[in-house]
């Protein structure tokens, strides 16, 4: 970890960071996009070359340091390289949710006061136009897609494009200016600013310093030793922290490639055709594509369905040894310490397997010896009168025989087949989607972390990697349970402050730099790894006085693809009751399949044997639950399936896609309230927003169920305990 | 929007959303055309101008559909005369009415449901292919870089209609509304100077309406493309056009801009079915 400031030679912001990246990595591509069917490749002299035109242009249009600049739209090197124009010119980069309604947008430009607003199309400029009156400081729009922007007024609008030639044209006059602001930039100057989607309240600016995003990239490029060669795909809303942090941050650091999809539509073929090695997503897009995977199965031939199951089955138990993809990446010379410990491993390895292959001939002797007419059969069948050792050699050779005809194809078909680190994180995943990937032979592993840590807490180190904890503290950063159970962090990646907003900040961040995550969690003592159990908010007694963690419930509920979404209420009641969303992809195959005619969504909903079945997967949750000593409590006792599914436009969901617990029981208030009252059926009406802004209503009935619950019981304690 | 257009009839003018309106680039004068003793369409006469949005409405078997097959001619009008560019056409082929930039789409989806959505675009440029069947065939000299050309100019249209998702799916699995914007892409892949849209909506739901409304009025828009279309949806065709002809029974009872054509009393009559004599 370097000291602050350690070192005047180090780069201590992103421009300076894209020089140094110039120099040594010149006619590397640094940035790729597909567009017109073609993948369009920038090296970093090339990029460097457009960011520089577009600071001079931004300069040119009167950008002063300071400056707030919001640049909305999708993933493209345009959007990107205006981020870093903007801070050569000592402006800060906000960069916004593309979907956002424009109320959200006009709350936020208000709040930044944002001067300059990129925007990535049409539609961008549209919702900043009509917000134009409640962001009064917002002076130039500008927009990298001319089209269908002929027929504006551009007295205030100007393409990107544009901007970058003027700059071109005034270089001679604005260089020196430009130099010298790129020049000013410290660890301290803001780096950038991003706006928390907050599950309560209004979005909050957390404030970036150059020494949080750069610290904490070189930190974790370390980590996971990333090195120039790796490629990325750059799909995740660039308003996330994470897509900062990988895109702009890890990239800058290691020098690595950023790979922009063609559209939205395309990610999962463009996914496949770059091969990313180094990946990153939320567990929503594991879980899409292991259902896309098993719906596909499922029309799949007898031999294939019967090889895939043998296969994957098989890789269970073996992925974890023989599928890892080798950890550590080829550095620039080993030293004599780390040859030493190659040759004590690979000799390790060949004496167990000497050890195993002997030990299995003795026993087999002896055992043969003893049981001379069993034996032949027992032989036959590894029975138990054996013993053996499991074959190590005969694993690994079914494992590669497994990747040839299903993991290395299933891989590729999923574009995961260079994935040498993948990581997931916001939501917990369920175990069987993360042990499918990790048998798979692919190298994902769990974080922790949030905006205002500039992402990193905690992380899995490779060797290490389980689905129920989020891994060990990320170097550099401090973590402590506080004595309510909520999870403290200090780290040099943690944000400033908040925008213009020191309450919060203040009541976030103490003195000592510690900050509150908002999470309840525990250290596992034997591993040391963390574990989140819920917002700390959430966690609440019930009326009885059992702990209820609504979350947890949840989370075992989401585990089965047939719920998308569900939402647990109970605290200070008597049971647990749940609103639960289905899948629209899943059950609807599962509909065609059993011949189950649905018109609509709401009409799969309501569907008798659609409850049967989420009834069914809530009481297997039930069970489980009942086997747990802490929450057996939480048994989900009544539930009703919701008509709609819950959507961040109708505030129910952030733009992160995390549930809006409060806004939901209040919304809901009725629904919550039969499903207390006992009664079989409620008819309710419910507002919703449609994609263009415009409001309607749904009516429905809907039939809430009981589903059974379990005595508590507790799997019998070891003896000495 | 208000797309009325209200300026003499003869010089380009610019309407108030800022398109320009050109001179007349075709008029049919007179136009009867029979199938045997039933006559499709009776002396009928109007004209489409360059850069403007002309509807054809009217109730099911007006004709409007013949008309379409006259202009685009695969029909010869047993009477009367095309004028196209200033000059009388003569009874031609389809496909030269083709090579003089005059392209369509279908009532009834006419793509090559086994082929990808790029190569039923890319047929749309074979009116402007040049290079012998041969030497495509060997993949040599000068089709190897005009094959490339064209290839760029399906992408231009497959990033304009948003279509990249499908850019290799064959168009047989695809659903109605995408199988129409494929169309719409093959005849805009020949660069028509007119382009005819036979019921580009029909069939379609609220969201897949919309989207195609705002292709169609972009296609005007930014290639400037002379459009003509037949539409059920009068919604649709008062919001999109600028000048309406109204079809009932082979003659045309109403020419003009949508909001006199809406109010015109003959037009009223045919669409709410008053008693013919």
């Amino acid at each position: 970890m370097a000291a602050p400031g350690a070192s005047a030679h180090d780069p201590c912001s992103i421009p300076a960071l894209l020089a140094r990246n110039v120099a040594l990595y010149g006619d590397r591509p640094a940035y790729r996009e597909k567009e017109f069917g073609i993948w369009q490749a920038w090296t970093w002299a090339e990029a460097a070359d457009e960011i520089r035109a577009m600071a001079l242009g931004f300069l040119a249009l009167g950008m002063a340091r300071g400056d707030h600049v919001a640049v909305i739209g999708r993933n493209r090197p345009a959007h990107y390289w205006a981020m870093v124009a903007a801070q050569m010119c000592g402006a800060v980069p906000v960069p916004l949710y593309q979907d956002a309604v424009a109320e959200e947008m006009a709350y936020v430009l208000e709040h930044c006061g944002a001067r300059f607003v990129v925007c990535g199309d049409q539609e961008q400029v549209d919702k900043v136009i009509e917000i134009r009156d409640r962001a009064p400081g917002v002076e130039h729009v500008l927009y990298n897609d001319k089209r269908g922007m002929r027929k504006y007024d551009h007295s205030h609008l100007n393409w990107l494009h544009d901007i970058g030639e003027e700059g071109r044209a005034a270089h001679r006059r604005l260089e020196p200016e430009l130099d010298a602001r790129i020049a000013e930039q410290t660890w301290d100057t803001t780096c950038v600013m991003l706006y928390t989607s907050g599950t309560t309240g209004k979005p909050k600016g957390v404030v970036l310093s150059n020494r949080n995003i750069i610290e904490t990239a070189k930190a974790s490029v370390a980590f996971d030793h990333l090195g120039q060669d790796e490629e990325v795909l750059a799909y995740l809303p660039m308003a996330w922290v994470g897509d900062f942090i990988f895109s702009i941050g890890q990239a800058m650091v290691a020098g690595f490639c950023v790979n922009c999809p063609e559209s939205p539509d395309t990610m999962m073929t463009d996914l496949r055709e770059i091969g990313p090695t180094y990946f990153f997503a939320p567990p929503r897009i594991f879980e899409t594509m292991l259902t896309s995977v098993m719906i596909r199965m499922e029309d799949a031939g007898d031999l294939k369905h019967a090889l895939f199951r043998h296969f994957m089955d098989f890789a269970k138990g073996t992925g974890e040894r023989f599928g890892m993809p080798r950890y550590r990446r080829k550095q620039s010379r080993p030293t004599l310490r780390r040859r030493v410990r190659w040759v004590y491993r690979y000799a390790m390895g060949i004496g167990f397997a000497i050890e195993t292959l002997a030990e299995n001939a003795v026993r087999g002797f002896f055992v043969r010896l003893r049981h001379p007419l069993e034996a032949r059969k027992h032989y036959r069948a590894r029975g138990p009168l054996l013993n053996l050792y499991p074959k190590p050699l005969r694993d690994y050779f079914d494992y590669r025989t497994g990747e040839v005809l299903i993991y290395g194809p299933l891989k590729n078909t999923l574009g995961l087949s260079r994935i040498r680190v993948a990581y997931t994180a916001g939501e917990a995943i369920g175990p069987e989607i993360f042990d499918f990937y990790r048998s798979l032979g692919i190298n994902l592993k769990q974080l922790y972390g949030q905006t205002e840590a500039s992402v990193f807490i905690t992380q899995q180190p490779d060797g290490q990697v389980r689905s129920d904890t989020v891994g060990v503290p990320s170097p550099g950063v401090e973590v402590k349970i506080g004595e309510t159970g909520e999870v403290f962090y200090r780290s040099p990646g943690t944000f400033v402050e908040y925008y213009k907003n020191p309450e919060s900040t203040a009541s976030t961040k103490d003195a000592e730099g510690w900050v509150a995550t908002g999470d309840a969690g525990f250290f596992e003592e034997a591993s040391g790894h963390l574990r989140i159990i819920d917002r700390a908010k959430d966690v609440g007694r019930m009326a009885d006085g059992a702990l209820f963690a609504p979350k947890y419930v949840e989370n075992k509920l989401k585990f089965f693809p047939d719920i998308l979404e569900a939402v647990v209420f109970g605290a200070g009641r008597e049971i647990c009751t749940a609103f639960i969303n289905i899948d629209l992809t899943a059950v609807g195959n599962w509909a065609e399949r059993n011949n189950i005619a649905y018109a609509s969504y709401q009409e799969l909903a309501g569907h008798p044997r659609v409850l049967e079945t989420i009834k069914s997967h809530v009481e297997e949750v039930n069970r489980s639950l009942a086997e747990d000593e802490m929450l057996s409590g939480c048994q989900v006792r009544r539930f009703l399936v919701l008509h709609k599914e819950l959507d961040a436009d109708d505030g129910e969901l952030t733009r992160t896609r995390k549930v809006r617990r409060r806004i939901i029981e209040e919304k809901y208030a009725d629904l919550v309230a039969a499903l207390y009252d006992g009664s079989a059926e409620k008819y309710t009406e419910t507002e919703v927003t449609y994609e263009d802004g415009r409001k309607g209503r749904i009516r429905a009935t809907l039939k809430i169920r009981d589903a059974r619950s379990f005595p508590a019981e507790f799997p019998r304690k070891v003896a000495a305990e | 929007m208000n797309r009325m257009s209200s300026a003499p009839p003869t010089e380009s003018h610019v309407t108030e959303d800022g398109r320009t309106i050109g001179p007349v680039l075709m008029e049919l004068r007179n136009i009867t055309l029979r199938f045997g003793g039933v006559v499709a369409i009776k002396d009928i006469s109007f004209d489409i101008r360059e850069g403007e949005i002309r509807a054809i409405i009217g109730p099911n078997g007006a004709g409007k559909s013949s008309m379409l097959n006259v202009i685009s001619g695969f029909y010869r009008p047993s009477e009367g005369e095309v004028w196209f560019e200033g000059a009388r056409r003569p009874a031609m082929r389809p496909y030269k009415v083709a090579r003089q930039g005059i392209a369509r789409t279908f009532q009834n989806i006419a793509l090559f449901s086994g082929m990808s959505t790029l190569d039923n675009i890319m047929t749309g440029r074979i009116t402007r292919m040049k290079s012998s069947l041969l030497s495509q065939a060997l993949w040599w000299g000068p089709a190897e870089r005009e094959e490339s050309d064209h290839r760029a100019a399906v992408e231009k249209i497959i990033d304009f209609l948003e279509i990249q998702h499908i850019r290799k799916t064959p168009v047989g699995r695809l659903p109605y509304g995408l199988q129409k914007r494929v169309e719409l892409g093959r005849a805009l892949a020949a660069e028509p100077r007119l382009l005819l849209l036979d019921e580009p909506m029909a069939g379609m739901n609220v969201e897949e309406k919309e989207d195609m409304s705002r292709f169609i009025l972009d296609v005007n828009d930014e290639f400037g493309t002379t459009i003509v279309l037949i539409e059920h949806d009068m919604g649709v065709v008062m919001d999109l056009s600028d000048r309406v002809v109204v079809m009932d029974y082979g003659r045309k009872i109403g020419d003009g801009p949508p909001e006199e054509v809406r109010a015109s009393k003959d037009v009223i009559d045919a669409y709410l079915g008053v008693a013919h004599d």
